[in-house]
């Protein structure tokens, strides 16, 4: 028994060890990245968050930007599930795994980016339920710990259990994993509700208090979730890790377009509502559009916008047949996303403050810093996590009984 | 040579370099990666504070009881004297029955000159280096409450102006505060006589209060706060004006070491015009239960739902 573990372990450490140049390479700039920003946390938890762009009148930036956006990520990989499973698609059935692996990287970036956000890390403790103060269900932060958890928690049993199966060669029990899959579903929406809930529920931000949040929000996720899922496909197909079905692609390309439309829609919806009624409350907008004064985010959102709709129109017409069209397209929305989201919707909730204060953000390179570390952390947990799922969904990494 | 004949001659030229590659590379990169990251840790030796053992496990301030209290205000004690050269005391006046504080203020006679802005400061020790400050004065032009067109940092000689008028805003003190509603670890909590206060100790410093307050009354230490020894403020209380932490929000607490004894916070005290008044709502006979009586009083943002205990009024 003792033998078969050391077997696992030494199998997993030599796949994720052990592999080309460009492999190396890749995972050595991650590796290094990490750190640079390993070490750009360190100095922050040493000087405090007066290391970064924030202050009291936009007091959230980068993070929790970077947070609501990967939040998003991580829903999204549900989108892949749901035919998967709901609609008995056997292609889509093959590569469930490697999106539901995301999901747990997103997650983890998630969670250290609200951690970096945080002024005292060290009580993280007094959240604990039990030994900490939660105070739920009225702070709809608690309820963001409660379901990202479970998420994480759900995604990591169904990818545990399916990998672990195949790599010991035995046989899926549907009753044992498929109930949980169909819970991840449902929890999936959830995730990115409850997360706008934490803005939209805020009274005293009128750019954040509006109903369509949560459903912009799961919009603008299914799209740039899937569009980065499509990039992952391509990229492991070019290394030959495994071949994806044509099919596959062009389902989580109708996915994404969709949701781009609807994002679009939705978005459009607000700026009407905004900026036709011209009411007070429009300055928020505005002042991002950049016609209320001079705004740093305004090239920005400006960009992000024209990203999207150029997205949409290589979506909808023949060009999206090309691969290389299709690549620019998932490249352009989830840049375009990322700012809309990040920039665009979190930081302009701060900007003019509830008392009509109009203060710039601009982070700092060490909070850029933190956030690369963090997001190169993530694609290092994905990369190692698709490199061990890689093999093992192609039968090529098994348990050898009568090795070792 | 088809993909597949390609990946099982990959797989076998690693499985037979692997011997070699896996012993020494990996302890070379394991140590490689052990080394880098004490590097990349080392500014925490610089760190500006580091809480001791008994700060890392105390409790929430209403879980303590009062001999714990006793212990943990020597304790602050002792660290100012040894910090500052400061012998403080720190005290904990309870809330009083039947006492339930206000705030008038009178924006026909405020001239906006903000000594009450700094009297704040001096009395509830706020860092000074980077400079925290609970009121905001806007100075608005005539004839519209628009705050988005007030000014902010006006500069001194700006101040008196007739063409303007001045309307200094803190914590409201709400009766249906958001701030304590979004807190995850219910650091902040309304007492029995209205005050909303912070739990320096127990406040994660997530921020989601700031984002919550329609007034912008809370202000987070991002630094550590700086304050010089000769400006220390030595009558402290320990919800109110003690000296805070990096990482930790903090907010106007009607100077609750001073008016629970019976005296006027220290915004009052210094105001030139009179345009200040504060009292107990609850006593018909105070000056500010009055004033909202007779006068033509309002609210700040009424919309927003919070019910603010801090009222405006345009007098004489």
């Amino acid at each position: 028994m003792k033998k078969g573990s050391s077997g696992v372990i030494s199998d997993l450490a030599k796949t994720v060890l052990i592999g080309n140049r460009t492999y190396a390479l890749w995972m050595f700039a991650l590796i290094a990245i990490s750190m640079l920003g390993l070490n750009a946390f360190s100095r922050q938890l040493a000087h405090g968050l007066y290391t970064t762009g924030m202050g009291d009148e936009v007091s959230w930036g980068l993070y929790i930007s970077n947070f609501a956006f990967l939040v998003g990520m991580a829903a999204a990989a549900v989108m892949m599930v749901i035919p998967a499973y709901v609609f008995k698609d056997e292609e889509i059935h093959k590569v469930v795994i490697f999106t539901e692996l995301w999901a747990v990287a997103a997650l983890v970036m998630c969670l250290l980016f609200v951690t970096a956000d945080i002024g005292r890390p060290d009580r993280l403790w007094h959240m604990f339920p039990v030994i900490g103060v939660f105070n739920w269900p009225m702070s709809m932060l608690t309820w963001d710990v409660l379901v990202l958890n479970g998420y994480l928690f759900l995604n990591l049993y169904v990818c545990g259990y399916v990998l672990y199966k195949k790599y010991t060669g035995q046989k899926l029990v549907a009753r044992h994993y498929v109930p949980i899959v169909f819970l991840a579903i449902a929890w999936a929406p959830l995730i990115h509700t409850i997360t706008a809930f934490l803005f939209q529920g805020l009274g005293a931000r009128p750019f954040w208090h509006s109903g369509l949040i949560a459903p912009r929000f799961l919009a603008s996720a299914f799209a740039a979730g899937p569009a980065f899922i499509i990039l992952v496909f391509k990229i492991m197909e070019y290394f030959k890790c495994c071949t994806i079905h044509k099919d596959v692609i062009a389902k989580i390309r109708i996915i994404v377009t969709v949701s781009l439309l609807i994002n679009l829609l939705l978005f459009g919806s607000e700026l009407f509502t905004e900026l036709y009624s011209g009411s007070e409350h429009s300055i928020h907008l505005s002042f991002l559009l950049g016609l209320h004064g001079n705004s740093v985010l305004a090239p920005w959102i400006w960009s992000a916008v024209v990203l999207n709709i150029i997205a949409a129109f290589i979506l909808l017409l023949p060009a999206r047949q090309n691969p290389q069209f299709l690549t620019a397209a998932c490249v352009m929305i989830i840049v375009g996303i990322w700012v809309e989201k990040g920039l665009g919707f979190v930081i302009s909730g701060f900007i003019p403050t509830p008392l009509g204060d109009f203060v710039q953000y601009q982070p700092t390179l060490n909070e850029l810093t933190v956030c690369f570390g963090i997001l190169a952390f993530g694609l290092l947990i994905y990369t190692a996590l698709l490199k061990i799922a890689v093999p093992i969904i192609n039968g090529e990494l098994c348990h050898r009984k009568n090795d070792n | 040579m088809s993909t597949e004949e390609q990946k099982n001659l990959k797989l076998e030229n690693e499985d037979q370099q692997q011997p070699v590659i896996s012993r020494r590379y990996f302890l070379a990169g394991a140590a490689c990666v052990s080394a880098a990251t004490a590097v990349s840790l080392s500014p925490l030796l610089n760190a500006e504070e580091v809480p001791s053992g008994d700060d890392f496990i105390q409790k929430h301030y209403k879980e303590l009881n009062a001999e714990e209290k006793k212990e943990i205000f020597a304790k602050l004690e002792a660290r100012i004297d040894k910090q500052y050269g400061v012998s403080s005391t720190i005290s904990d006046p309870p809330p009083i029955d039947g006492v339930e504080f206000a705030y008038v203020l009178n924006l026909g006679r405020c001239i906006g000159c903000r000594k009450c802005v700094y009297a704040c400061m001096e009395e509830n020790n706020q860092s000074r280096s980077p400079q925290k400050q609970y009121i905001r004065v806007l100075k608005m032009k005539q004839g519209t409450i628009n705050l988005e067109t007030s000014s902010h940092d006006y500069p001194e000689k700006e101040a008196s102006s007739e063409d303007f008028f001045y309307m200094p805003v803190a914590c409201q003190q709400c009766r249906e505060p958001k701030c304590i509603e979004v807190c995850p670890v219910k650091a902040t909590w309304k007492e029995k006589d209205g005050i909303v206060v912070v739990d320096y100790n127990w406040c994660i410093g997530c921020r989601y209060c700031e984002a919550a307050c329609p007034y912008h009354a809370r202000r987070f230490n991002f630094a550590k706060p700086q304050i010089p020894a000769e400006d220390l403020n030595p009558d402290m209380g320990y919800l109110s004006n003690r000296p805070r932490y990096m990482g930790v929000m903090e907010k106007c607490t009607f100077c609750l070491h001073k008016t629970r004894r019976g005296e006027y916070p220290a915004c009052m005290e210094v105001c030139p015009t009179g345009s200040r008044k504060f009292g107990n709502l609850r006593d018909p006979e105070s000056e500010v239960r009055k004033i909202i009586e007779q006068e033509r009083v309002f609210v700040l943002k009424q919309e927003v739902g919070t019910l603010p205990k801090f009222y405006y009024t345009f007098a004489k």
